[in-house]
């Protein structure tokens, strides 16, 4: 049984005090969703798709990288069995998600709701990570919230202006590889020691992009499954790997 | 072009599709909790989940063409920024600007 300190419970008590934290923790990469959905926006105004669009795919899908992809097959009005089959694919990561969103923490049946539908890259990156470890579920929920509306205004924003930016201005669509980038370097800082998770989950990456490059996602998440599994059962039980261990571990993977 | 029925089906079926993968796995995953295994995957899914999305954002990145240089000088950008100031917001968008700089004038067409 944990015992939470006394300060802590009553800061969860207080919704306040929650919210304004979670404003605070969407302040970094949160943000930049803005500039994103910008993009997204810009994309579906210049694909020729009406405004509302960019509304109703970030309010509703609310998955970043299929919203891109969702928009070109709305353009070609692609049977709605691919566009199941497809968010299917790209979106299958998520079920690995479970693993560690800290779910438990989230309060209510509608709070987990929310907290699931909810549950993007960046959230997951954000909930996950070292600071995150003190977080009340009220706090993850507003971070949530905070983070789609960014996300949402950004692209109705995007699409409103798209028709004002000329079809020349390209490259704004690199925001998301610029998401991903800082994310990740956030989250290999935090496993500092670490090195055979990002050594292993590169390769994964980089053989699925060969073999498989239709399925890339689909095949790097479950080759790095497979990796870290394999690495769960040649690592010693019951004690820390420090950074030495861990490149002994990974010649060995 | 797409009609306005056809746009809200296809909305309502990715968003059912992409929240059931979200959910479902919670309810199985909540017999699993105490599993050695899980705790050891959950700790280090998220660091490689992250590596994994960023070069899948890379893959059509035009490595022997001359328009492949602004993703990478953005790239660049990004990532200096982010080493250096610590940033997300500023590295994102100072990585964004590079990119959209280079992509609509040097490198256009």
């Amino acid at each position: 049984m944990h015992t939470l300190p006394v300060a802590a419970v009553a800061e969860t008590s207080r919704p306040v005090p929650q919210a304004l934290a979670a404003l605070r923790d969407s302040a970094s990469v949160g943000l930049g969703l803005l500039p994103l959905g910008l993009a997204f926006g810009v994309v579906i105004t210049h694909a020729g798709l009406p405004w509302w669009c960019a509304s109703l795919f970030t309010a509703v899908v609310y998955a970043g990288s299929f919203e891109f992809l969702l928009v070109g097959l709305t353009v070609a009005v692609t049977p709605l069995a691919t566009v199941a089959l497809t968010a299917f694919l790209v979106n299958v990561r998520h079920v690995f998600y479970a693993l560690s969103f800290p779910l438990d923490r989230v309060p209510g049946r509608l709070g987990k709701a929310y907290g699931t539908f909810a549950l993007t890259d960046e959230a997951y990156a954000l909930t996950t990570g070292d600071r995150a470890r003190s977080w009340s579920g009220a706090r993850i929920l507003w971070l949530q919230l905070f983070m789609q509306l960014y996300w949402v205004g950004g692209a109705t924003a995007g699409a409103l202006l798209g028709s004002v930016v000329p079809d020349r201005v390209t490259g704004l669509d690199f925001a998301m590889t610029a998401l991903f980038a800082v994310l990740a370097l956030d989250a290999v800082r935090d496993r500092r020691g670490d090195l055979p998770t990002p050594v292993l989950a590169l390769l994964s990456a980089l053989v699925a992009r060969v073999v498989l490059p239709g399925q890339l996602l689909l095949a790097a998440f479950t080759l790095f499954t497979v990796a870290l599994l394999v690495r769960s059962r040649v690592e010693p039980d019951r004690r820390r790997t420090g950074p030495d261990r861990s490149r002994e571990e990974e010649s060995r993977a | 072009m797409p009609d306005t029925r056809y746009l809200l089906s296809a909305v309502a079926v990715s968003a059912a599709v992409t929240w059931a993968l979200r959910a479902l796995p919670f309810t199985v995953l909540a017999s699993l909790r105490a599993s050695r295994t899980v705790r050891y995957l959950g700790a280090r899914m998220p660091a490689g989940v992250m590596v994994i999305l960023f070069v899948y954002c890379l893959r059509d990145l035009p490595l022997t063409q001359a328009r492949g240089i602004a993703p990478l000088a953005a790239l660049a950008a990004t990532v200096g920024l982010h080493l250096w100031r610590r940033n997300a917001l500023l590295s994102i968008v100072g990585g964004t600007v590079v990119s959209v700089a280079l992509a609509s004038t040097l490198f256009a067409g």
